[in-house]
């Protein structure tokens, strides 16, 4: 049987959908910027920004660009009514204290035990950079990894164990592949949705990692 | 009569002696006290340890201070940017020393300082290599890194308005690192858009109480608008 994997917009799509009405969410850099440009407008969600901001709002006009008002990334961003201004510490203590629902973030591997690495490959040489990944992995009411299934080398990025440094232990709780969706949950890895014409016996003959449906 | 007003920047940094630890305001370029880094460069205080979330961008700012080689070590969460190449080079010459820290344990680590305490224990980086080698509990069924303070003896800090007190008014996301960076160091100096008469500023409305401020200097603002914050 053949199939099509989802396009990076379709993945966005479908986190986008899965946001809650009300939910304080974290879109981390990278692939997951992609998700804000879907927040369904019939919903009230509300995104937090490391740097110190509650209530994000769209990127600016380019005449209304504040070098002031930038979101983690470092780009200029805007503020919805009902927003507020906070410093680090502050921003910081809203994650560990479990007031964000969710946090999105990028992933290179992600085991299944929702073992989180996103933030180093731990080649020679590189120069290393964390940011504020460890902090949403470990403060997160719950993660959304938004990543591809497989590297370019066909190999899965949902593993046994986590071969790349850690960013957080047991922390992921839901995976965004372009060929299906999980669950990780105490009981293991279950698949929520897969893309049209990929069978759970061929998706499982991709993953090391046993998968089930429906626990 | 208590002002901690001074005329220029240079007047607020001629007393950094070498070896300093000088936190650094700002997140990429925003908060960024540009002219007292300048300022830094031209006092010519070195074997510095700086502390900030990044390690420069640019040729300008944090990154003239590194490339002036005045920097004997990093501590910050997220040097590698597209930008940051005098940073880069130094650190793969192995010219500069990096502690690399989660960017809330970051803060925390210099709240805590501000705060008088003595560590804290954190979940973030728990399991992870940058907990290597450090304490670590299960509380309440979950694990903490034991983390300590980080102490400075300056801080350079940029915000919006200021009173001669030093009460401080910040704008935006550029406030920060500002109000914790201003409470963890022996020295704390903010260079402001404007400096406002005392009781202009609306005593709730003030973010970093003038007690935690030690110098103030108005460098005009850098950004196009300026409204009243207060």
């Amino acid at each position: 049987m053949t199939y099509v994997p989802w396009t990076r917009e379709e993945i966005a799509k479908t986190i986008a959908d899965d946001i809650w009405d009300g939910a304080i969410v974290n879109i981390g850099i990278g692939m997951p910027e992609m998700v804000a440009g879907f927040l369904p407008a019939d919903k009230e969600i509300i995104l937090h920004s490391e740097n110190g901001l509650l209530g994000m709002g769209p990127a600016p006009a380019a005449d209304a660009v504040d070098p002031e008002l930038i979101n983690a990334g470092k780009q200029p961003t805007t503020v919805l009514p009902g927003a507020c201004f906070f410093d680090h510490a502050t921003s910081f203590a809203m994650m560990r204290s479990g007031r964000l629902d969710i946090a999105i973030m990028g992933a290179f591997q992600v085991s299944e035990h929702g073992d989180l690495a996103n933030w180093s490959t731990g080649k020679p040489g590189a120069i290393p950079a964390v940011g504020g990944a460890m902090d949403l992995a470990a403060g997160a009411r719950q993660v959304f990894v938004m990543m591809d299934l497989l590297t370019k080398k066909g190999e899965s990025k949902l593993v046994p164990e986590c071969t790349y440094p850690l960013t957080g232990l047991a922390c992921v709780t839901r995976i965004y592949t372009d060929l299906a969706v999980f669950d990780v949950t105490p009981k293991g890895v279950s698949v929520r949705a897969r893309v049209e014409g990929l069978s759970l016996d061929a998706l499982q003959g991709l993953v090391p990692v046993r998968l089930a449906e429906g626990i | 009569m208590l002002s901690k007003v001074r005329s220029t920047a240079q007047e607020c940094l001629a007393d950094v002696p070498d070896g300093a630890t000088v936190l650094v305001g700002g997140f990429g370029m925003a908060g960024m006290p540009s002219e007292l880094i300048d300022a830094l460069i031209a006092q010519g205080a070195k074997d510095l340890t700086i502390v900030s979330n990044n390690a420069g961008n640019g040729t300008v700012g944090l990154a003239a201070l590194l490339k002036a080689g005045r920097v004997r070590k990093v501590i910050c969460s997220f040097p590698r940017q597209t930008d940051s190449f005098v940073f880069d080079e130094l650190f793969r010459a192995g010219r500069i020393e990096l502690e690399l820290v989660p960017q809330g344990n970051l803060a925390e680590r210099i709240r805590a300082a501000g705060a008088g305490l003595g560590g804290f224990f954190t979940p973030t980086s728990y399991g992870t290599p940058l907990a290597d080698g450090k304490e670590t509990r299960v509380i309440d069924g979950r694990g903490y890194v034991l983390d300590y303070p980080i102490k400075a003896d300056y801080a350079l800090i940029k915000a919006h308005l200021a009173d001669r007190w030093g009460n401080l008014v910040y704008r935006k996301t550029a406030r920060n690192f500002g109000p914790i960076m201003a409470m963890a160091a022996k020295t704390s100096v903010v260079q402001v858009d404007r400096i406002v008469e005392l009781g202009e500023l609306d005593p709730e409305v003030v973010v970093t109480p003038g007690i935690f401020v030690s110098r103030v200097v108005a460098l005009g603002a850098a950004h196009p608008t300026t409204e009243a914050a207060a």
